[in-house]
């Protein structure tokens, strides 16, 4: 019997399947702490090849991990058991773009910020807007219906994929959705983005375009406590309003960007509030308005209303490099995503900052306050001895505080191994065994990207988790 | 909200077929089975985080009744129940501007075949937390659960919404306005609905040429094709219709040419069918897939 090294070669080309060491040890991660360990690293280039690689991983019994840029940040893409690693990088065209009715197919491996430059001479963006917008791949954002700032009114990735063309864990090339409105059956499409990989490799992708925004403002508003920036935000909802965007960033955090870029932020406040509107002029006049009063009746300290484009890129170069800016204080970061309901942002701050402080780390918070979607980076050097046991220690403390007031695990970067056996703390047992159906009818092979996401059945066995009222 | 008594009422598997009615706007009842119906009623209505938790058998008009009073709406088609018009999935004439309704699902608490209450995503605005069963729920015909309750996304009600039309190409029209809500072509007329501020709104609609209409055009309601925005162009129409310009559904006297599922896709929706519904009790005779 010939080895799955030699079939993958006779598939897509000796020069296309590598299994050096050097080249097997940069493909063992994500951009997440996990590693894990890759038996080969494939590179196919067509639909008909990643079917090819798809069948011989399925004859040889051998679980793979499909694999963009490697930016996820929940360990998703990290191979476990000595998985083939697909990449998709080298799928990176854009295919065809339908200007008139603002659709566009691509290949998976098309860096996000890349389509968004392509189509901006016909005044449409790509909406998804991850802060790795650089790096991560569109078939990334698929596989982890990934946000970003703009999401707030133009909704998460899943929002934007048309039709996917898809190599089943079987090896079958189907069409999921399609670009007609009410594709017939069920929203397969919906349920693919988001799978983690699990569900098998998307090959094309049909993404929907945005157009661009004639008037565009951005505000930035400081506050001298972290509630009062919180409550500017419920209260600009309530209103009515669905800002393009609602950043914030606390002290810390602020003045790590502020040494950083020099956009002149005001370090001395307890929180920083960005707030970006668009559309048409006198809508957003009149949002402008009303966005400055609300804040001022929360106690901002200043308002700045940036008054070009300079001006506006820099305030948000401040928010897109604070990771960046970070490595100035120290030399590690853990970076947490939880989602809770807006009204419970200032009491959950403080909790994080409790939870650190106990632990004694160092937090910053720079999230995207206006879907509720916190992001606390817990800040050290793992060179310290014994730092990493009160990192993860802090960090369950933080998603769990995150459930109990009514949030949820993740916003935007995913369960992948990282949060898996945290499931059974937003999930009953029940509930989990609908996601595992959906999971089995999708992958009756369970070999695309096996042991993420769900956890361990012995995991999501303890009944105390079912709450009560349900049927068990 | 309590689903102790629907999930009763479902049964479990040994309690033969059962099937979900709502007001009976989208098919009516299913003959042959028992016929069982989701609890009604606004649990919360939550303006600063956009959401409304109802029971599945809300009627639509009023739940967007209630939150008028708190200036939001939800962008479900009007009439008939919430679960109803989720478990169709086939939005409105104003999915152009407000997104399909299978965004609009946050969270559900649906009855399973065997009779548990089952949880599906998450009650924020933003959630990848598990795989999106949200998704398959919306346009599944009652095949896989029966929705009891769910949360869903609201959005705010504009100052001004007005219907316009025209006479110049619908291209032209939807080429030109910055996100209408609705472009509607019926081969000669284009109709556009704009919402927002009332300056904008007169500002788009003199850019445009659009002339005010007295509302939305009656809709040939026999039948709904949906086909790729691009090949509207191509409707040399024997008979009336109404196209969804952006969009792609065609509002159409007379009957769509029946769609033949890939053989792959018939078998994935066998496998789920089989997971979530393994002795087909749930709403028997209904197929969301053609065959």
């Amino acid at each position: 019997m010939t080895t799955l090294t030699e079939d993958l070669r006779r598939a897509i080309g000796t020069d296309r399947v590598r299994v050096g060491a050097t080249e097997l040890s940069l493909y063992r991660r994500d951009a997440s702490n996990f590693t894990g360990e890759a038996s080969i690293v494939c590179f196919p280039t067509t639909t008909a090849e990643v079917q090819s690689v798809i069948r011989s991983c399925v004859q040889h019994n051998q679980p793979y991990v499909a694999r963009g840029s490697g930016t996820g940040l929940a360990g998703g893409a990290t191979p476990l058991d000595g998985a083939v690693v697909i990449s998709l990088a080298k799928m990176d065209r854009l295919l065809s773009v339908d200007a008139e009715n603002r659709q566009a197919w691509i290949e998976p491996g098309l860096l996000n910020l890349d389509l968004t430059k392509a189509v901006a001479h016909l005044g449409l963006h790509f909406a998804p807007d991850p802060s790795s917008q650089q790096s991560c791949t569109i078939g990334g954002n698929v596989a982890n219906n990934s946000g970003g700032p703009h999401c707030l009114a133009e909704g998460v990735t899943a929002a934007h994929i048309v039709a996917l063309e898809v190599v089943l864990p079987e090896g079958d090339i189907v069409m999921l959705g399609g670009e007609d409105p009410d594709p017939d059956g069920l929203d397969l499409r919906g349920a693919f983005v988001g799978s983690e990989g699990m569900f098998g490799i998307a090959t094309k992708i049909c993404v929907r375009l945005t157009q661009n925004a004639p008037t565009v403002r951005t505000m930035l508003f400081d506050f001298d406590r972290v509630e009062d920036g919180a409550e500017t935000v419920s209260a600009i909802i309530a209103d009515g309003m669905v800002p393009a965007a609602l950043e914030m960033m606390d002290q810390l955090c602020t003045r790590a960007v502020e040494d950083y870029i020099h956009a002149g932020l005001p370090t001395d406040a307890a929180a920083i509030l960005l707030v970006e509107v668009d559309g048409l002029p006198h809508g957003l006049h009149d949002q402008v308005e009303r966005i400055i009063a609300i804040a001022q009746a929360h106690g901002t300290r200043t308002v700045r209303v940036a008054q070009d484009e300079a001006e506006r890129a820099l305030l948000w170069k401040g928010r897109k490099t604070a990771f960046g800016a970070i490595a100035r204080i120290k030399p590690n970061y853990y970076l947490h995503d939880t989602v809770v309901p807006r009204r419970k942002l200032p009491e959950v701050l403080n909790h994080v900052y409790e939870i650190a402080k106990r632990h004694e780390l160092l937090v910053m918070n720079v999230f995207h306050a206006g879907d509720g979607n916190l992001h606390p980076l817990l800040i050290f050097d793992k060179r310290e001895p014994g730092i990493m046991d009160r990192v993860h220690a802090a960090g369950e403390e933080i998603v769990r505080v995150s459930i109990a007031v009514g949030g949820v695990l993740s916003g935007e970067h995913g369960i992948g191994l990282e949060k898996r056996d945290f499931m059974p703390l937003m999930f009953a047992v029940a509930d989990l065994e609908a996601q595992a159906a959906m999971r089995r009818a999708f992958d009756p092979t369970a070999l695309a990207n096996p042991t993420k996401v769900l956890p361990s059945s012995s995991s999501c066995g303890d009944v105390h988790h079912v709450p009560e009222g349900a049927w068990i | 909200m309590d689903l102790t008594s629907f999930a009763g009422d479902v049964g479990g598997v040994n309690d033969g077929a059962v099937a979900i009615a709502g007001l009976s706007t989208r098919g009516g009842v299913l003959a042959g089975s028992r016929v069982v119906a989701a609890p009604g009623g606004i649990n919360s209505i939550q303006p600063d985080e956009m959401i409304v938790h109802c029971g599945a058998g809300t009627a639509v008009d009023e739940l967007n009744q209630a939150l008028a009073a708190v200036g939001q709406c939800v962008s479900l088609p009007a009439s008939g129940t919430v679960g109803g018009a989720l478990a169709r999935g086939l939005s409105d004439t104003r999915r152009l501007g407000y997104g399909p309704i299978r965004d609009a699902l946050l969270q559900a608490h649906y009855v399973s075949a065997t009779g548990h209450v089952v949880k599906a995503g998450g009650p924020t605005v933003k959630n990848v937390s598990g795989f999106d069963l949200c998704r398959l729920l919306v346009g599944s015909q009652g095949t896989l659960g029966f929705l009891g309750h769910v949360i869903l996304r609201t959005r705010p009600l504009a100052s001004v919404s007005q219907w316009f039309s025209t006479v110049a190409d619908p291209w032209v029209t939807f080429a030109t306005l910055y996100r209408p809500v609705s472009v509607l072509w019926d081969g000669s007329t284009t109709w556009a609905l704009l919402e927002g501020h009332a300056s904008d709104v007169a500002e788009q609609a003199a850019l445009a040429g659009l002339v005010l209409a007295d509302g939305a055009p009656a809709l040939p309601s026999a039948h709904r094709w949906s086909v790729a925005p691009s090949t509207l162009r191509s409707l040399a129409i024997t008979g009336s219709f109404v196209a969804e310009i952006g969009v792609g559904v065609v509002h159409r006297s007379d009957s769509a040419q029946p769609r033949k599922a890939d053989a792959a896709i018939a078998a994935l929706h066998k496998r789920l069918k089989y997971e979530f519904d393994p002795t087909l009790r749930l709403n028997p005779g209904v197929e969301p897939l053609s065959v």
